[in-house]
């Protein structure tokens, strides 16, 4: 399988790359790792008449803490994620989600911002951007915005991110310490989708819950946060009992795709298992 | 038809030259431009490994990478592993722990161990099959596979001590 005929375009810098996404409109895409695109091409499921290689641009790589958040390069990454002492200290949540994220070779091409940007609801970044609050810097010619990971997926292959733009950064608020985390991600196999994940951050506030965020992965046309599920833990011990009505109320929000992983019934259950893990999992980390 | 590129990289250690349209995928210049057979074409879609070359310090399944993206790169694939009619300690390991039965994914995970071990040079068993888990053996021989990574971990800080 070779994907159908197209130019290559590799800019140095990002003003360069601008300069040709304005050039080609929407007969350009992105090219970032590479391993969600090219397999749509070589499927035909993208014919894009230019690509527009973003591997050559230095500054689109990088970790760093920088005014209260964690800062990352969309072109890092996944195996660079892992490895990150930065991250493994103050966002563990992010090498772990990383961890899980298909095959040790797809870890080394695949980046952060293009399993943001690719609006896949199978993929682990944005359910993980949700429970961290993270926010992406879009660049385009006229200018750069800010827009919250919460609200920016729209649809399946869907997001807020417009033709003309780039995805240059994601920024994370730096966790409280103390903070529990976990991503439970049922998959069938080493290298495929979730089945079903959640990714939850928590703090405890005594014995009661402080701040917690659920966000589910691949159960609906978007990633999901499970925003009644939070609202029910707050202020509360978190229990057995309060953890499975959560996990009821992660479920209801469910509409997941019927496909060879399962049917919605199982999907949706799934997902509330894994709500259920991860916030238990969570506890122990919370440091209470 | 997209112009083609001329694409400049560095394969085994000698410098190469080629021409590709920008929808070449590397493991066919590598397999039909380079006449680099070692590479074995499995999937085609990212899933086996048997394509795993090591581009720049990474190992890569080479059916998704496009030879364009290339240019200046430094890639290593099983032939550039024996040296001077010495095996690798990879090679040796796999050829003495009976690390494969068909032979088919064998480049590809020698390939992929050889990275491995470089980053880490005493893996756990747990380990070797985390960091292999992107290379399929259709024989299922993954016990001995094991085993061979081990030896050569074994052989090779042997060799540096």
């Amino acid at each position: 399988m070779i994907p159908g005929d197209f130019e290559y375009y590799a800019p140095k810098s990002i003003p360069d790359a601008l300069g040709l996404l304005k050039k080609f409109g929407d007969e350009a895409k992105l090219l970032a790792g590479g391993h969600s695109l090219l397999p749509m091409m070589k499927m035909r499921f993208a014919q894009p008449g230019h690509l527009i290689d973003l591997g050559k641009i230095s500054e689109l790589k990088g970790i760093r803490e920088e005014g209260g958040n964690i800062r990352i390069g969309a072109m890092t990454t996944e195996n660079e994620l892992i490895w990150s002492k930065l991250l493994q200290a103050k966002c563990p949540l992010l090498v772990e989600g990383a961890r899980l994220i298909s095959d040790p070779q797809v870890r080394y091409k695949g980046t952060i911002g293009g399993d943001i940007s690719h609006g896949d609801p199978g993929n682990d970044h944005p359910a993980l951007m949700l429970a961290l609050g993270a926010s992406f810097v879009l660049r385009s010619a006229a200018g750069e915005r800010v827009v919250l990971a919460d609200g920016f997926f729209v649809g399946t292959y869907d997001t807020l991110m417009k033709s003309d733009e780039i995805m240059t950064e994601i920024r994370i608020p730096l966790p409280a310490p103390a903070t529990g985390y976990c991503y439970a991600k049922l998959k069938r196999k080493v290298g495929d989708f979730a089945t079903a994940a959640a990714a939850v951050t928590l703090r405890m506030k005594g014995e009661t819950v402080g701040e917690v965020a659920i966000a589910l992965t691949n159960v609906a046309p978007t990633p999901l946060k499970a925003r009644a599920a939070e609202d029910s833990l707050r202020g509360k011990p978190l229990t057995d009992a309060s953890i499975a009505a959560a996990a009821d109320l992660a479920m209801s929000i469910c509409d997941p795709a019927v496909d060879q992983r399962g049917d919605a019934e199982y999907k949706t259950a799934m997902a509330g298992e894994m709500t259920q893990r991860a916030l238990r999992t969570a506890r122990t980390r919370a440091g209470r | 038809m997209a112009k083609k590129q001329a694409v400049s990289f560095k394969l085994n250690g000698k410098a190469v030259d080629v021409v590709v349209e920008p929808r070449e995928l590397l493991i066919h210049t590598l397999r039909e431009k380079l006449l680099h057979t070692g590479p074995h074409i499995g999937c085609e879609t990212t899933h086996c490994g048997a394509c795993t070359v090591d581009l720049d310090g990474m190992s890569v399944k080479s059916c998704t990478v496009l030879t364009v993206q290339c240019q200046d790169a430094e890639v290593l694939t099983i032939e550039g592993f024996e040296q001077g009619g010495v095996l690798h300690a990879l090679q040796q390991g796999f050829t003495e722990q009976h690390g494969l039965q068909c032979g088919y994914c064998t480049p590809g995970m020698i390939t992929r161990a050889y990275r491995l071990l470089k980053e880490n040079p005493n893996p756990t068993e747990e380990e070797i099959r985390y960091w292999m888990a992107g290379n399929l053996c259709r024989c299922t021989g993954y016990q001995n596979i094991v085993k061979a990574v081990q030896q050569a971990a074994k052989q090779i800080a042997a060799t540096a001590a």
